[in-house]
């Protein structure tokens, strides 16, 4: 089977435009490096499949993180058939040099000048039959985002490979880098091919600009920015997700509970109490998790991330890390899994692994579901959103305290070099496509090893059999009890004690264990638990489901990433700690004081 | 004169970059070249990055780099 390699800048569109070409759902923003790792599709082209690869971006060949390792090595150990090298149509004044340098490859190659509509927005005008010339490859002006010239594009691709000899790999020692030479034909290519008006800046990008990033205001607006996002995902989400479980309760109740009732009583509880609650509890909180990963799809697209690097590169400076690993912990807002792998971009191995061990603490959509859970069942709607908020204060703080501790060990060498791209805004099939994935994972997760972790927390709450569900003879109170030094100074009982240990395979995982638990499905279980815990103990149990372990897939990814045992142990050993300590201090100290 | 020397609003021309040879090759590669013109669009506070301009080009640089940028 041929294959196709997609190349070019960071940022340049390749995901976007992979995409269009496969129909896939890789992840697309407007930052440089979401891409950090191989993407492969097959797709149909004329009469044959055809496997098109997306990868990291490139500055050039000759680049050290971690994001261009895996497309340098691809290149030099996989043979494509044609490179599909993309530019922004208006950067080429920097683009072209690594179109330049990429022929030295001698690899059969096509050339897309995207982000053609910002192009003719901002008044500039490419000769593409003036470049396919100059270059002597094909050139064509698209727009990945709009769908401008993909059936040229097709067309195109489809021509050229039939016309291509055997695959090759490519020998990069070819490619030097920037001489003078290189400098000399890039200006001459660039000022006969490409027309810039006197001033090609995109005026609303700098009108908002200037309110965003404003010296005294900058910072306020986005935290006030961030507390009507948690609170829009909080009045919005809240009444999604009773919906939900209002449904899957009176499913169970109408249809379920019939069905199974001649059944064997065990079964019968193993499969409603069990599966059904369990499982149950965590699907309803979907339409949280798709609303939340919506306004993070608007967020990650809009381009604010690199500004919030560029607020926040002088305090995180002080802490041993840049802007770059502040905008890594807003990403893992979303999942913890991917801001990690996105410290590929990061060259110090210090500031990687020191932004790697940070990143856990922030307060993922896994962990927000257990926190709109609490928040609803103990605090007053009033004070809800705010409760939420002061969370994702705590997830700052901690990750602050953590750097502040180890910048020392792990020291930062690395430049901050930045692209600041202008503000976008996802279209409606972006937006589809990432809700979407979002949803595909979190059912995967939930067929997965939430449904495991249920059953599991179902059979340490029911056996022996002759006993009390989740009474002190279980095989889940025994647990408890032997954990009960631990947990019991922080004012956590017995039966959030086995949902907190669940809780380690992952978050998700904590609210079903706890429907089993209690016995009762999402409906039922805030009154009960807001009947068991007052909000001193719910605060606590936040504090603690906060700051330690996120989840298995966590500790495996910092272990793939850092490649260090020791480290791993560190990242899950201090949060495990750290947890505990702040957990406590807030527990006792409340009491102390008398609440 | 170097970039971090610029105010926000003023403007430079590239004439060459010093130090580390691999922070330059990569400060070319991501547009910092010699004979380009340069501005600065904002300086942040508390000794925070620079956003500059090279033609359509937006960057964040910290001031220890832009020191490393020569102006003609
Ligand atoms: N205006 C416009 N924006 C586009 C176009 N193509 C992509 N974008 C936007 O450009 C940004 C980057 O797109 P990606 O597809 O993630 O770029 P990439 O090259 O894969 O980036 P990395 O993976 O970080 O190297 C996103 O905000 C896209 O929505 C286009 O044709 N026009
Ligand atoms: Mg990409």
């Amino acid at each position: 089977m041929k294959r196709i390699a997609l190349l070019g800048m960071p940022n340049t569109g390749k995901s976007t435009l992979f995409n269009r070409l496969t129909g896939s759902s890789a992840r697309v923003g407007n930052w440089p490096g979401v891409t950090v790792d191989l993407l492969m599709a097959k797709v149909l082209l004329g009469v044959d499949m055809v496997e098109i690869v997306d990868l990291p971006g490139i500055y050039n060949l000759h680049g050290f993180s971690e994001d261009e390792r895996v497309a340098r090595t691809f290149l030099e150990e996989n043979p494509v058939d044609l490179l599909l090298v993309i530019a922004n149509s208006t950067q080429l004044d920097r683009q072209l040099a690594l179109i330049l340098q990429l022929q030295a490859l001698e690899l059969p190659m096509v050339v897309a000048l995207n982000m053609d509509d910002e192009a003719r927005r901002l008044g500039i005008q490419v000769d593409t039959a003036l470049l396919t010339r100059e270059l002597k490859v094909p050139v064509l002006s698209i727009s990945a985002k709009q769908g401008f010239g993909m059936g040229r594009m097709r067309q195109l691709l489809t021509d050229t490979l039939a016309q291509v000899g055997t695959a090759k790999s490519a020998d990069l020692n070819r490619v030097f880098g920037d001489d003078d030479a290189l400098e000399a034909r890039l200006d001459q290519v660039f000022r006969s091919a490409v027309q810039m008006p006197l001033t090609a800046t995109d005026r609303l990008t700098d009108r908002i600009d200037r309110v965003l990033l404003h010296p005294w205001f900058g910072l306020p607006l986005f935290f006030a920015a961030m507390l009507a996002l948690f609170e829009a995902v909080y009045t919005l989400g809240a009444p999604l997700q009773e919906g939900v479980a209002w449904l899957l309760q009176t499913i169970k109740t109408e249809a379920v509970e019939a069905a199974v009732a001649e059944w064997h009583p065990m079964l019968q509880s193993f499969l409603l109490d069990g599966i059904f609650d369990g499982v149950g509890t965590v699907v309803s909180f979907l339409p949280i998790i798709v609303l939340f990963f919506l306004f993070m799809a608007i967020v990650e697209d809009s381009g604010y991330l690199s500004r919030a690097a560029f607020l926040m590169d002088a305090f995180m400076a002080r802490l041993g890390l840049d802007g770059r690993a502040f905008v890594m912990q807003l990403m893992g807002f979303g999942c913890n899994v991917p801001a990690l792998m996105g410290t590929r971009v990061m060259r110090s191995r210090g500031l990687r692994l020191l932004t790697m061990l940070i990143i856990p603490f922030s307060l993922c959509s896994a962990r927000l579901q257990v926190f709109v859970f609490f928040i609803s069942a103990v605090f007053d709607p009033w004070a809800a959103p705010l409760v939420l908020f002061s969370l994702y204060i705590m997830s700052f703080a901690a990750a602050f305290l953590t750097a502040l501790l180890y910048r020392g060990r792990l020291a930062n060498q690395d430049p901050l070099l930045l692209e600041l791209p202008p503000y976008r805004f996802p279209t409606l099939p972006q937006m589809w496509l990432r809700g979407w994935r979002e949803v595909a994972h979190f059912l995967r997760e939930a067929s997965g090893f939430i449904l495991l972790g249920v059953v599991l927390v179902w059979a340490l709450t029911h056996y022996p059999a002759d006993v009390a569900p989740a009474g002190p003879e279980t095989l889940a109170g025994q647990l408890a009890a032997l954990f009960a030094p631990i947990f019991a100074p922080l004012g956590i009982d017995h039966l959030m004690t086995i949902a907190l240990l669940f809780g380690f395979v992952a978050k998700e995982v904590v609210l079903g264990a706890m429907a089993v638990i209690y016995g009762a499905g999402e409906g039922e279980l805030a009154g009960i638990v807001a009947g068991s815990t007052d909000w001193v103990q719910a605060y606590a149990f936040m504090l603690f489901v906060l700051i330690y372990t996120p989840c298995l897939s966590t500790v495996a990814v910092l272990k793939q990433e850092s490649k260090s045992w020791r480290f791993t142990a560190l990242a899950v050993a201090w949060p495990l700690a750290l947890a505990w300590l702040l957990s406590f201090t807030f527990y006792q100290t409340a009491r102390w004081l008398g609440f | 004169m170097n970039l971090s020397q610029l105010h926000s609003g003023e403007t430079g021309t590239i004439s060459a970059l010093v130090g580390d040879p691999e922070i330059r090759a990569r400060m070319q590669s991501i547009g910092l070249r010699v004979g380009r013109e340069i501005a600065v669009i904002r300086r942040s506070r508390f000794g925070g990055p620079l956003q500059v301009r090279i033609g359509t080009t937006d960057l964040l640089i910290r001031p220890q780099q832009a020191m490393q940028v020569i102006l003609a």
